[in-house]
């Protein structure tokens, strides 16, 4: 086909749209095969999308844009002379390193810092009359380091695309025509001093349009969802003494130490097990019942938190459920994580406790219908057969959706895993 | 008994635009002005008249002091002063005149007379003329705007006569050219008419009571006006409190039969002023008196000006006041800005004002322009400001026009390099400030004005050039 259609490929059955967070190629530059294209960012993950024929390309869309999957994008004039050094780009001006968005309209100065600098003026706060962007809105964003945050973070770790999205290719160099200067890439570092003493105590920052997306979620999750907490605490001192008696066996013989996380995954499944509500989510007027155990376990890393799932718990052992959320967990933290990882869960574990927190509320993860959320251990007095003892207490908090579990239900739920915890044989003799 | 969605009192620039405003907006409009023609100050004793004053004594001392070493040689220059009045006349009656025929194109009904308010929404008309030309009419509107401007300001001692003591609106028509004119008061309306008079051959004296005139420029501006206004032959005293008058019956001894002597002193100092007319323009006032506010409830503020809000509503609900009569800088397009800004508001649209980029200029030549801070102003106020200056003498346009005295200044925020403010002293002043106002809309920035495209040659270049001295890297000069 002389002319190749660039469409946004089809990604995973819950992606239905996403962001073209940023071009890699030029309007009417020659691009080879398997060449990256473009970026494209979900409220999941990044993606990168790379030629499938070589010729000119025509971009139909800006960086920036919100896209279907499916949209076209670009087309490819596969017919174009390779050797033709007659580029657009000539006539073009040479300054704007950064194409912005239709819509923003640009000073001179600020074209010329943002071609400078390599700062997108479009991320930047804008504190002009009528939303427009002006020299020193640009000059405090470049100072104080401002940069898009996921188009830094996608230069820096490059995610693994899972196969739906054409190829991965490796780092190819770009094809410009000679002539055409080189513009700096979107990270580059500013070439100028740092902001004088005196600067304002307010610093404004746009969203980057992950955490954009990751918002919209977060709210509307809250909008659909009767959501509330119930509370109770645990005491840990059974999981503290049996992983003090083996944790020396258990890494040697696994390869992985014996954390925590397996024991409240598989207190988890068996109080879905046990109080199977919670183990389905509701679609407007259906009740979708799950018949799996995906868990998924919270992680923060420096893009935010990602929820990777552990799938069958309930078939796996403490030590391949260690292993594999060790192994998730460093994946999720280099920027490695795929679509797979991510999709499936049918609940979800929250764990504040590492960063301190001692009780919160944790928010749904939509479209399940509930979380637990684990907290810090800490050594409280509390009453032990009509005496005070010191245990290691750790308050839970499992927050749920109302509309679809009942408080009865709910407390129950936290009840059992309450249990678990506090006499792990339970999970061994399913009582 | 007619009834309006709007009526507004006094045709000035601010009336006369707000009832366009108001009639574009589709509003029922009524228009009342006491004198026969439209335009009130501006376009009848003010700006338009001055300024075609200010152009016909330019052309006149250019034939006199510049044709010859231009190698046009006139021989016999007259000034016939009836025909230039007439000229300026003619100028002004095309003018009221188009605004009269807008206005009826528009369907506003314009009412002759003098409005007087009877209550909050009603609106009595006397007609000129005594015995008056006609009944009393009285009409009532949802709205009322006042725009009933200002009139210059008299020195208690020096009331005047339209003779010897006379203010701009008589200065805009003598019949002969004055021998000895002195002007008291050094701002725009002071400057421009001793410009015209010194032009058309009267020796003119300039007595300010500030250490300098054109006061709301920065030093460096002033000094070169003032030099060059004595070298058009105009003497300039600042700093110079008026104390009274002497007139010839007081004193049979005076000066070569001068009908009056202005008295003055600085520093203690007495001073004499000869003059066979002293024209007054030492500030206006606003017109608030005869208009029945009291009947209306409308307050005042300690200046006599009508209180307004900042949508200038005054305290009585649907009555709204605007231009020289309410507090701000006394300028037909700041009036002409609130004019339409209050009929939006009426229409229940947005409208909007800042002061803050209203320009002014002074019709001098050279001419002086100026908008937001200026260096002295922000120096002050202790802003880290950066300050470009470029000078005409720079510029092949303004040398090739022979207009090479001056310079642009351009004020501009340290660290942001945002455009807080400008001066201009130079050939085209008036023109050229507007481009910066406009960078200024948007917040633009010293580089946005430099890095912008202008023709050449041209004096805007030198606005361009000023944008590049900010940051040091000016062109055409070091």
């Amino acid at each position: 086909m002389p002319i190749l259609n660039v469409k946004i490929p089809a990604m995973g059955e819950s992606i239905t749209s996403g962001v073209l967070a940023k071009w890699h190629v030029q309007d009417g530059d020659f691009v080879k095969k398997d060449q990256p294209l473009f970026e494209l960012e979900t409220d999941k993950i990044n993606s990168e999308a790379t030629a499938e024929a070589a010729g000119r390309i025509a971009l139909k869309v800006a960086a920036g844009s919100e896209v279907k999957i499916g949209q076209l994008v670009a087309t490819i004039d596969a017919t174009a002379d390779t050797g033709g050094t007659e580029s657009t780009t000539a006539i073009r001006n040479p300054a704007s390193g950064v194409a912005p968005s239709p819509a923003l309209s640009i000073s001179p100065a600020v074209r010329r810092l943002a071609a400078e600098t390599g700062v997108d003026p479009a991320t930047v706060a804008a504190k002009g009359k009528g939303g427009r962007v002006t020299k020193g809105d640009l000059l405090a964003a470049q100072d104080v380091g401002n940069r898009r945050p996921a188009a830094a973070e996608a230069s820096a770790g490059r995610p693994e695309t899972g196969k739906p999205v054409t190829s991965v290719s490796a780092e190819s160099e770009s094809i410009r025509s000679p002539g055409v200067p080189v513009n700096p890439p979107a990270g580059a570092q500013s070439t100028v001093s740092a902001q004088p003493a005196g600067a304002s105590s307010q610093v404004r920052r746009t969203l980057s349009p992950l955490r954009q997306r990751l918002a919209q979620r977060l709210v509307q999750a809250q909008h659909e969802a009767a959501m509330l907490t119930t509370f109770n605490e645990v005491d840990m001192s059974a999981v503290r003494d049996l992983r003090a008696r083996y944790q020396e066996d258990f890494t040697r013989k696994h390869g992985v130490k014996l954390g925590f996380m397996s024991f409240f995954v598989k207190a988890v499944v068996r109080a879905l097990q046990e109080v199977p509500v919670v183990n389905a989510r509701l679609e407007g007027d259906t009740v979708v019942e799950n018949h799996c155990y995906h868990i998924g376990v919270a992680v923060s890393t420096d893009r935010g938190l990602l929820v990777p799932v552990l799938r069958d718990c309930d078939r796996l052992g403490f030590a391949e459920i260690e292993q594999r959320l060790a192994d998730v967990v460093r994946r999720a933290r280099d920027g490695k994580i795929t679509l797979a990882d991510l999709e499936g869960g049918v609940f979800t574990i929250t764990n504040g406790g590492i960063f301190g927190s001692l009780l919160s509320t944790p928010i749904l993860n939509a479209p399940q219908c509930a979380i637990l959320g684990m907290h810090a251990i800490q050594d409280r007095p509390i009453a032990v057969n009509g005496q005070v003892a010191i245990r290691p207490m750790m308050y839970l908090a499992l927050s749920y959706d109302h509309r679809l579990v009942d408080g009865r239900e709910a407390v129950t739920f936290l009840v059992r895993v309450k249990q678990a915890i506090e006499d792990p044989a339970r999970l061994l003799l399913s009582v | 008994m007619d009834s309006f969605d709007v009526a507004i009192i006094g045709a000035g620039p601010g009336g006369y635009v707000g009832a366009f405003r108001a009639a574009q907006l589709g509003l029922k409009v009524a228009l009342i002005e006491k004198r026969p023609t439209l335009g009130g100050t501006c376009l009848n004793l003010g700006c338009i008249p001055t300024k075609a004053l200010l152009h016909l004594s330019g052309h006149y001392a250019w034939a006199r002091h510049h044709a010859a070493d231009s190698g046009i040689k006139l021989a016999g220059i007259e000034l016939d002063l009836a025909a230039l009045m007439k000229k300026k006349d003619a100028v002004v009656q095309k003018l009221v005149g188009g605004v009269a025929q807008l206005a009826k194109a528009r369907k506003i009904t314009v009412i002759t007379g003098h409005a007087t308010l009877t209550g909050a929404s009603t609106i009595e008309i006397s007609p000129a003329g005594s015995p008056p030309a006609g009944e009393k009419t009285t009409i009532t509107a949802k709205n009322i705007v006042l725009a009933p401007g200002s009139a210059p300001s008299e020195l208690s001692f020096l009331p005047f006569d339209g003779r010897i003591i006379v203010s701009s609106d008589h200065a805009i028509g003598f019949d002969t050219v004055p021998r000895r004119l002195v002007v008291v008061g050094g701002g725009a309306i002071g400057l421009e008419l001793a410009s015209v008079w010194a032009r058309l051959g009267s020796e003119v004296t300039i007595v300010e009571f500030l250490p300098k005139i054109a006061a709301n420029y920065d030093d460096d501006v002033v000094r070169l006006l003032t030099r060059l206004l004595t070298k058009q032959g105009m003497k300039i005293e600042v700093a110079a409190r008026v104390t009274g008058l002497k007139s010839q019956t007081q004193d049979p001894k005076s000066q070569e039969g001068a009908p009056a002597v202005l008295l003055a002193e600085r520093d203690g100092k007495p001073m004499e002023f000869p003059a066979d007319k002293i024209l007054v323009s030492v500030g206006r006032r606003p017109v608030t008196e005869n208009l029945g506010l009291e009947k209306a409830g409308v307050e005042l503020d300690e200046k006599k000006r009508i209180r307004v809000d900042d949508h200038l509503r005054t305290n009585v609900p649907g009555i709204w006041a605007i231009g020289d009569a309410v507090a701000g800088p006394m300028l037909a397009h700041k009036a002409e800005e609130d004019g339409a800004a209050a009929s939006e508001w009426i229409a229940g649209k947005a409208g909007h004002i800042d002061w803050n980029l209203m320009p002014g200029v002074i019709y001098t030549d050279p001419e002086l322009a100026g908008v937001g801070l200026g260096e002295d102003v922000a120096k002050a106020r202790g802003l880290d400001v950066r300050v470009g200056k470029f000078h005409f003498a720079a510029n092949g346009r303004a040398i090739a026009a022979d207009a090479a005295d001056g310079f642009v200044k351009i004020i501009a925020d340290a660290k942001t390099d945002r455009i807080l403010g400008a001066q201009i002293i130079g050939p085209s002043a008036s023109e050229l400030i507007s481009e910066i106002v406009t960078h200024m809309e948007y917040g633009g920035s010293a580089e946005d004005l430099a890095r912008t495209v202008h023709s050449h040659p041209t004096l805007s270049e030198a606005v361009k050039e000023a944008g590049l001295a900010v940051s040091k890297s000016a062109l055409h000069a070091l």
